[in-house]
């Protein structure tokens, strides 16, 4: 049996944000479309992005890091 | 040399020989001669125009001359020295223990982290004048007008996931199938916007050699397979340094008055957050997972790029502590 491909993947870039490929739709809470210029798009997880839900690199200069484990992974 | 350059390619490149024998003894004593091939004016405006044969040609001038066999061994030469004056002089960081692609793309982050040259970004938000914002415009357009493609030389020298992700970022920098997306022309839609000449190479003329020779050292690395690591470490570099600068960028053009011309910085903001992701991690990680033994030309080509950056920087901003242009005709740009 072949192996399903998920149609989206999101990868936790270590001390960074989150890398989002793939066939997905961003919404708003309220569930319209957030507006996107790109395919793959990097969301903010230090929380300092000027831009959010983007990532605006803002996670350097803030020092942001994460956890050992999940660069193991 | 550059005259010389100029005076032989006009010619067909099935002709004059006594030309090119002309040029290349030219090339030699402008070699011999020089205090300093990276910021000699004549040498790096010759290798420039050199390189746009590769590019875009060069206006009234035979695309034969392209693979011309002598006029290649002129190029070869003069580039020879430059990249030789580039590797004396650009610090090679110590790899990273492990070449696999976190540890790579940490490597980046922090040669790029560890970078201390004075940025021209801060002075652009805070303190530049309107001529000074239109000089800064102007040095970035040799390489802005045609932003991306030294780089999409590397992707056929490249394989499986380096690929996928130089491919990944260049279909984002050629605006994903929109031409008005293009960053290029993104670029030039602000030019246009301040008045200024839109055309690519419009400049040239004008601009010091440092400017040349950090777009001809992208070329360098472009067109040589040799230097793919090198190129592949330069785009990484470069992306990581990209999107803080350009929010600065764009805040110098909104204190000038100019906040409706600042898609561009804007969407490098945005844009450059992703890159910096896929170009360390997928990009030149992945590359130094299937070829291990460029991990060094990797981080050579990353520092190089950050060298020749700062240098950049500290050329323009050391003219305008002086009240100076820093382009070089002298021409500070009516604002």
């Amino acid at each position: 049996m072949a192996a399903q491909r998920p149609a989206a993947v999101i990868t936790a870039c270590p001390d960074g944000p989150l890398l989002v490929r793939g066939d997905f739709d961003l919404v708003s809470a309220s569930g319209e479309p957030v507006p996107r210029q790109r395919r793959t798009v990097a969301l903010c997880r230090c929380g300092f992005s000027a831009i959010k839900p983007y990532c605006d690199g803002s996670h350097k200069a803030a020092g942001f890091r994460t956890q050992e484990s999940e660069e193991q992974a | 040399m550059s005259t010389e350059l100029l005076t032989a390619l006009v010619a067909s490149p099935d002709s004059s020989p006594e030309q090119l024998y002309r040029l290349h003894e030219a090339a030699l004593e402008a070699l011999r001669s020089t205090p300093d091939v990276v910021r000699d004016d004549d040498l790096q405006l010759t290798l420039f125009c050199l390189n746009a044969l590769h590019y875009d040609g060069l206006d009234g001038v035979d695309d034969a001359w392209e693979w011309h066999t002598e006029l290649g061994a002129v190029k070869a030469r003069i580039e020879q020295d430059f990249e030789s004056a580039l590797r004396d002089r650009v610090p090679v960081p110590d790899r990273p223990a492990r070449l696999t692609a976190q540890p790579v793309a940490a490597a980046l982050f922090d040669l790029a982290a560890s970078d201390t040259s004075p940025g021209l970004s801060r002075y652009i938000s805070s303190k530049a004048t309107e001529a000074q914002l239109r000089e800064f415009l102007i040095q970035r357009s040799v390489y802005q007008l045609r932003e991306a493609d030294p780089h999409t030389f590397a992707i056929p020298r490249l394989n499986g996931r380096a690929k996928a992700a130089l491919v990944e970022i260049q279909g984002d920098e050629y605006g994903g199938g929109r031409p008005e997306r293009m960053h290029s022309e993104l670029f030039a839609a602000t030019m246009r916007g301040l008045g200024l000449d839109d055309r690519y190479g419009g400049y040239v003329p004008q601009v010091p050699a440092i400017t040349l020779a950090s777009v001809n050292v992208m070329s360098l690395f472009g067109l040589h397979r040799r230097l793919r690591g090198a190129i592949v470490g330069h785009l990484a570099a470069f992306e990581i340094t990209s999107s803080v600068p350009n929010r600065f960028y764009g805040n110098g053009l909104r204190r000038l008055g100019h906040g409706e011309l600042t898609e561009y910085f804007d969407e490098h903001v945005e844009a450059d957050a992703v890159h910096e992701q896929i170009a360390a991690r997928d990009l030149a990680g992945g590359l130094v997972e299937a070829e291990p033994d460029l991990i060094d030309d990797v981080l050579f080509g990353a520092s190089a790029g950050l060298a020749m950056d700062g240098w950049v920087t500290e050329h323009v901003l050391a003219a305008w502590v002086e009240g100076r242009s820093s382009l070089t005709a002298a021409t500070m740009v009516a604002a």
